[in-house]
């Protein structure tokens, strides 16, 4: 692949959020599994997590137990020095951060059918009411309804990708849409398209057809 | 010395880290001295390495944990847990991605989002090396990622106050953006460009480092 201008990136504030753990876990979701797609937000989080390194160093410094180096070194005899940790398997379509919320793999998800071509699987993710997240299967050639938000929507692209007014988005690409926005992502004619999805509120759809249509996407 | 002390000390985080400005010599190399005792942990389990590591980062990491309000208790608890950690993913740090605090801060970030979480779905460790797609950083990287540490530190404490104070909001209390704005009692735009502003002369810190 020719290197291409990172044009669609995620926004620096949830980057950021995410570095600093602040991000709630559909943004910190969707931030890690970006990430591990496109290497110019690698980077600005690799930046923003040295940081936190570096804030670590600077932060004052509070006193321990007095035993607590002692109590440290006791358990260190007790565990082994080695690594425990391992990529998680799981389908190769995703990013690691994802293969947790779909550990049978994409198919295996309660896949609900829409309208127009498009299905949906929602992901159990905790952050109570506030975000609604889930995996999108859009047509090839079909679209998602014109709509605008109540509060924000970020789509990621999984696989193939979509076009709305502002551009044309592949894999590792992120869709950001606001209250300002209405816009309507159409999928590419070649392939279906497949999305995470982070909603937060819900979501309206245009037009009298999405006046009727609007109970199915909204939660 | 002792007046310097507590000047520093008054002045709480905009202090200077370790060997920028305090005229401690052996300072300088004090990011490089922790990715040693790292990699000694890894190599052949070195107690004394580890004592090191936990003497300097012990205190910081449970003021971490404290500013972002946990007890006194709880935070010696999760101390303790991060330090664990450090001594049993030593075999898996890469001083040439990251430099010591800067991974010592994940693991202590992500040990804390996985208590919140009761270990339901931990955190991805993004320093992972397995995790990184990437071709392996450059054999030189590793001395450069002890240097960002120390850049950037001094970058951080010549930001004007009012967007250093920002970028420790932002990492050191786990508020959003809008109740910041509140707590401060400043439009919610302020504190958004404060934090741009902020990251972006730290970005352009990095971006000149990867010229030169």
């Amino acid at each position: 692949m020719t290197a291409q201008p990172n044009r669609h990136p995620i926004n620096d504030e949830f980057l950021l959020d995410y570095a600093a753990g602040t991000a709630p876990e559909p943004i910190a979701l969707i931030v890690a599994s970006h990430a591990a797609l496109n290497p110019a937000s690698r980077k600005a989080l690799d930046q923003l997590e040295a940081t936190g390194g570096a804030l670590l160093q600077t932060i004052e410094p509070v006193s321990v137990d007095g035993g607590a180096l002692d109590r440290a070194l006791a358990h260190l005899d007790e565990m082994p020095s080695r690594p425990s940790h391992a990529t998680p398997v799981g389908d190769s379509l995703l990013p690691p951060a994802l293969r947790a919320y779909a550990p049978r793999g994409v198919d295996a998800l309660p896949w609900r059918k829409r309208f127009g071509g498009l299905a949906e699987a929602e992901l159990p993710c905790g952050s109570g009411e506030r975000y609604k997240v889930s995996l999108l299967r859009i047509g090839a050639g079909r679209s998602i309804p014109r709509h605008t938000h109540r509060g924000e929507e970020m789509l990621l692209v999984l696989k193939g990708g979509f076009s709305d007014e502002h551009g044309h988005y592949v894999r590792g690409d992120v869709c950001f849409a606001d209250e300002s926005v209405d816009h309507r992502p159409v999928a590419d004619q070649d392939g279906e398209c497949l999305c995470l999805a982070v909603t937060e509120g819900p979501i309206w759809l245009k037009g009298l057809l999405g006046f009727f249509l609007s109970p199915f996407l909204r939660r | 010395m002792p007046r310097l002390v507590a000047v520093t000390a008054a002045l709480d985080d905009r202090a200077m880290p370790p060997g920028l400005s305090d005229g401690r010599p052996d300072a300088p190399a004090a990011g490089e001295m922790h990715a040693d005792a790292v990699l000694a942990i890894a190599r052949h389990g070195d107690r004394a390495a580890f004592a090191r590591l936990f003497e300097f980062f012990a205190p910081r990491v449970k003021a971490y944990l404290m500013r972002l309000g946990a007890d006194d208790g709880a935070a010696e608890d999760l101390m303790q847990d991060v330090m664990l950690t450090v001594w049993r993913r030593a075999p898996t740090y890469d001083p040439a991605l990251a430099g010591v605090s800067t991974w010592i801060f994940t693991i202590a970030r992500n040990r804390r989002i996985d208590a919140l979480r009761r270990g339901r779905r931990p955190p991805m460790d993004m320093l992972e090396p397995e995790l990184r797609p990437e071709a392996p950083a450059a054999p030189d990287s590793a001395v450069a990622a002890q240097q960002w540490e120390r850049r950037i530190a001094t970058a951080i404490a010549t930001l004007p106050p009012e967007q250093s104070q920002m970028l420790r909001l932002a990492y050191f209390e786990d508020r959003s953006h809008s109740d910041i704005a509140e707590a401060l009692k400043l439009p919610l735009g302020t504190v958004k460009s404060r934090l741009r502003l902020a990251i972006g002369r730290l970005r352009s810190i990095f971006e000149s480092e990867a010229a030169a």
